[in-house]
């Protein structure tokens, strides 16, 4: 990747009428040894860096408080999460009439469960039944149920989910290793607008002996996604 | 605009990869990054940071990581709306004082404004074109601008599903015309409305589209 740091700023500021008129930076090897989807060959820039240059900014502007900005990352990175969606399905599998109220306004009874905000302003709850599959996805950009989910993950984001889930359903979600009946009906959620979708899984066979925690702990991220059957066993590997 | 970003129906993107125990962050910048993307005050209309990033030019935006194209829109509009300056962010050092009229979130307001979020519903009363039920086409609309009508659907034949009430349109706001709230409905394609007779002829894709994307038919 021969684009350096300098021609991307002014790239994107000659795009708004101003020149780059020195660099920030100096070019440093970016820092991506983790997995990245196979989305990304390689970072264009030092994004670190970069990031750092625009916190500085912000903060000796005072457009920003550095304590917000550490409350917001703590936010989403320890306190919402699937657990939170989790707690939703488990009670909806054992409770008839909270799933009823969750099916018709997904909003309120989310908010229920003290569960809301950002990302999730308006809530649709869609149900798999042994006939029915749903699946969502944000074909133009990342749109994902945060108060439920937390903060959507790379592949969720990728290009190739994003790409292929509308036109191939079965294909994308074969590979992920979830191969359903031809007759079973398959329904895509494209997230276009600012409703946000949560997908309710089966509950799994075998599970009659578990009382709603333990069967939070079965749901994972990825079946309220619909990339994921529930299994009787949590996969440990999944979030 | 019939950007890259709009990818739905593309082939060649390659298999998806769930990775296992994936961090919420990959690095503390990506945290920095979507923080400060959510909490500054911008001056500018809500959904134009999601427009910059469509105008990143297709062959940076499929290289780019996630959290570099968002830092790259909240730099641009950061630029462009005047708040900050290239010079500065170019050295990293601020150029001194307050940008007026701006709000500053601080760490205590943090839960409750995104306990709230940003609702789109409308409080406008507005009429339904359509109902649920009814037959409808996605208009064959190639904008400049923003649009949340993806190009698989456009000139495709559906029936309105659900209505979500009145929401503000994101295609005129973003593209400074005004919030003009009006219905949106969830819209059931057929898979094969949209990809022919390779699809499973039970399968279908919903979308969420406003009264001024359909037609009736």
């Amino acid at each position: 990747m021969t684009t350096t740091r300098r021609d991307l700023l002014t790239t994107a500021l000659t795009a708004v009428g101003v020149s780059a008129a020195s660099e920030v930076t100096q070019a440093v090897p970016h820092e991506h040894d983790h997995d990245h989807d196979g989305d990304h060959q390689a970072a264009p820039s030092d994004p670190a860096l970069r990031a750092k240059a625009l916190e500085s900014v912000l903060i000796g502007r005072g457009l920003v408080d550095r304590a917000a900005l550490d409350a917001l990352v703590d936010t989403y990175e320890h306190k919402i999460g699937p657990r939170n969606g989790a707690r939703v399905v488990a009670r909806a599998w054992v409770d008839e009439r909270y799933k009823r109220r969750l099916l018709s306004n997904g909003t309120a009874a989310i908010r229920e469960l003290g569960f809301g905000g950002a990302e999730g302003e308006q809530m649709v709850v869609v149900e798999n039944t042994p006939h029915v599959h749903n699946l969502v996805v944000c074909t133009l950009c990342s749109c994902y149920p945060w108060p439920v989910l937390g903060l959507p993950p790379v592949w969720y984001k990728s290009n190739a989910y994003r790409a292929r889930s509308v036109i191939d359903p079965r294909g994308v979600l074969k590979e992920l290793g979830l191969e359903l009946p031809g007759d079973v009906e398959v329904r895509v959620w494209d997230s276009t607008a600012e409703i946000r979708y949560l997908v309710l899984p089966e509950r799994p066979k075998g599970s009659e002996h578990l009382d709603e925690a333990g069967l939070a702990a079965l749901v994972t991220r990825d079946a309220m996604v619909g990339v994921a059957r529930v299994d009787l066993k949590p996969e440990g590997a999944r979030a | 605009m019939n950007g890259v970003h709009d990818m739905g129906g593309m082939q060649d993107m390659g298999p998806v990869h769930i990775e296992k125990n994936e961090p919420v962050f990959h690095a503390p910048w990506e945290g920095r990054v979507f923080a400060m993307y959510n909490v500054v005050d911008g001056d500018w209309a809500s959904g134009s940071g999601r427009h910059q990033r469509e105008l990143i030019p297709p062959a940076e935006y499929l290289s780019m990581l996630y959290y570099e194209r968002t830092m790259r829109s909240l730099e641009v509009l950061l630029v462009k709306s005047g708040m900050v300056t290239a010079t500065e962010l170019e050295s990293g050092v601020a150029a001194g004082g307050n940008t007026k009229g701006r709000h500053r979130m601080t760490a205590e307001e943090v839960p409750a404004e995104f306990a709230h979020g940003w609702p789109s519903g409308s409080p406008e009363p507005a009429v339904a074109r359509f109902r649920v039920g009814q037959p409808v086409r996605a208009r064959d609309l190639n904008p400049i601008g923003h649009t949340r009508l993806p190009r698989y659907a456009r000139g495709r034949p559906g029936i309105i599903a659900r209505d979500h009430g009145v929401h503000v349109f994101n295609d005129s706001l973003v593209q400074g015309l005004g919030p003009k709230p009006q219905h949106l409905y969830s819209v059931r394609f057929m898979a094969r409305d949209l990809w022919g007779a390779q699809a499973n002829a039970l399968d279908s894709v919903h979308l969420d589209l406003w009264d001024d994307h359909l037609e009736a038919i």
